[in-house]
């Protein structure tokens, strides 16, 4: 608080008018401009590499042949193949999503009844995945997964099956690793929230007579849903533009989005094709991550990594 | 109180599903150290035999040095510039306290929203006219995107805990406010800003998408050159060089984690 701060607050107390309160305001109004400054830099490097060509893209998916023209989104509607292509993202993500649930819900469920300690100590397991480079874990699963990787060799030694299954370079592959990469993104906001349900909702519908199958359904688990729509609503949209995973373990036979995204501008130079393509998947991302800000802070969610 | 209404007898199925979805978890990654190891030209598991010949084949690799060399300048030089600036906006925008920098902090955490292969499309169109493809300066600046807002989220939630009031009374004791900034507020920011930083440098290293438009030949990442190995036949090299980027990540975040929580 500057001198003139104090003066002013003497001659309040005294019950006089406050003299400098313009300039006060005035004062107050710069000094908050100031620190706005400050962000200045990092706002000028995202407008710039991030803002700008993102917008250029949006401009770019109207342009055809040198004028405005709808021509790129009538061809995403009209020709099969891109609507095929939508189709499959929107089925891939939904499916990686319910089976994320299935896998990482009930996890989430032992590790919030477990101490904090044993928690976190489980936890890790958790993390420790989910810090790994995302290359990493792809790399481990087509290790894994292929014709003479670790899995066939299992199966087949144990007599399971006469010859190696067809794992990876294909759906199955993709949904796999796909599932691997997603679930701590479910289990840990899913476990945060399922924390902090006060365990004595479940003790009173106990005591009323609830079988614990009863209070679980008609109690924690309807107290669990934001925290769990949340954590699947993360998923479904992470999946939605994922690259690297199905790129990978795709081997070609699981074309989607972002696939085609990067095949039309990175191979045939189709600006057009990809940036309409990718004005749908952002509009479609940014809706649902507004949704998911309504359920929860987006810090909290972002800042987990 | 103890509290599971079912007795642990009864619900072994559970225990025995979450040790499943752990072990699914965990076993990819568990599986590529030991392998990484192996002697043979096919990875098994267990490996048959053990070599670290697959770590002397990338360490006498010219390419997959020069790679490395471009991956580590890159996150060094992103967490240097992601860092201030990340630490700035933080600070100034949770201290202005207006409606327009509540604008300004979602945009500078949107690039974390936005598909990375749209940033990565975007990115190369810009680049190309700018001629920033296959530049380290240009590998900095679009790492730094994702890297700032890393920095701004965690940097901001260690404010949330540090009373403004403090620098106030430097401020009053006569220190200028960057004094005020540099001396009473920095040194309490420490482990947020060390974990912030930490992230910068992971985010910049394991980025794959971006750098697969914008860095080529013998401009290359790392992680650039793991994907193309990956695509045309798997190479046991790449287990060796997962097996150190995963001690590196652990290590790191691990690090940022704890540092997070002693804030």
């Amino acid at each position: 608080m500057s001198a003139t701060g104090i003066e002013s607050l003497a001659a309040r107390r005294a019950g006089r008018p406050d003299a400098n309160a313009p300039e006060l305001a005035a004062d107050e109004r710069r000094e908050r401009l100031h620190l706005f400054g400050l962000s200045l830099p990092a706002l000028l490097v995202i407008g710039i590499v991030a803002f700008l060509p993102t917008a250029w893209l949006f401009w770019l998916s109207f342009i055809d042949e040198g004028s405005f023209s709808l021509a790129h989104y009538e061809r995403m509607v009209r020709e099969a193949s891109y609507l095929r292509i939508f189709w499959s993202t929107f089925e891939i993500s939904a499916v990686v999503t319910v089976i994320a649930i299935l896998l990482g819900y009930p996890l989430a469920y032992l590790l919030s009844q477990l101490s904090e300690r044993a928690a976190s100590l489980l936890l890790i397991l958790v993390l420790v995945p989910f810090w790994t480079s995302l290359l990493v874990r792809t790399y481990a699963w087509l290790v894994l997964l292929q014709r003479r990787g670790v899995i066939n060799d299992w199966l087949q030694g144990l007599g399971l099956v006469d010859a190696p299954l067809r794992l990876v370079h294909n759906y199955t592959g993709t949904l796999i690793g796909m599932t691997h990469i997603m679930l701590p993104f479910l289990i840990l906001p899913t476990y945060a929230a399922l924390r902090t349900i006060d365990r004595d909702y479940l003790k009173a519908a106990a005591s009323l007579g609830a079988s614990p199958l009863r209070a679980f359904w008609t109690v924690f688990f309807p107290l669990s849903l934001p925290g769990l729509m949340a954590g699947a609503l993360l998923v479904f949209v992470l999946c939605l533009g994922f690259y690297v995973t199905p790129a990978l373990l795709g081997g070609g036979r699981v074309l989607l989005v972002s696939m085609k995204i990067q095949q039309n501008a990175g191979m045939y130079f189709e600006w057009g094709a990809a940036s309409a393509m990718g004005v749908i998947l952002l509009v479609a991302t940014l809706g649902i991550f507004w949704g998911l800000g309504r359920l929860v802070s987006l810090d909290r969610v972002m800042g987990e990594r | 109180m103890h509290e599971p209404f079912v007795p642990h007898s009864r619900r072994l199925w559970l225990y025995a599903f979450a040790a499943l979805v752990l072990v699914f978890l965990v076993a990819p990654v568990f599986i590529v150290i030991p392998m990484s190891f192996s002697g043979a030209q096919f990875l098994t598991f267990p490996p048959e035999s053990f070599s670290l010949r697959w770590y002397r084949n990338y360490l006498e690799s010219p390419e997959w040095l020069a790679a490395t060399w471009i991956s580590l300048k890159a996150a060094v030089l992103t967490t240097l510039v992601a860092t201030p600036l990340g630490i700035a906006a933080a600070y100034g925008l949770n201290a202005s306290r207006t409606r327009l920098a509540t604008m300004a902090q979602v945009a500078l955490v949107t690039p974390l929203l936005i598909p990375v292969i749209i940033l990565g499309v975007g990115v190369f169109y810009l680049y190309v006219q700018i001629g920033l493809v296959n530049t380290l300066l240009g590998l900095v600046l679009a790492h730094s995107i994702l890297a700032i807002p890393f920095v701004m989220v965690t940097v901001t939630a260690g404010l949330r805990q540090f009373d403004l009031n403090q620098e106030r009374v430097a401020r009053s004791l006569g220190a200028t406010r960057l004094r005020a900034f540099m001396t009473v507020t920095l040194p309490q920011l420490r482990n947020s800003i060390v974990a912030g930083g930490l992230f910068a440098f992971i985010t910049s290293l394991d980025e794959v998408v971006i750098a697969l438009f914008i860095s080529s030949g013998p401009q290359s990442t790392l992680t650039r050159r793991m994907f193309s190995g990956l695509r045309d036949q798997v190479d046991p090299t790449i287990a060796a060089v997962s097996s150190l980027l995963i001690v590196l990540s652990v290590a790191l975040l691990g690090t940022a984690q704890l540092l997070q929580r002693r804030r």
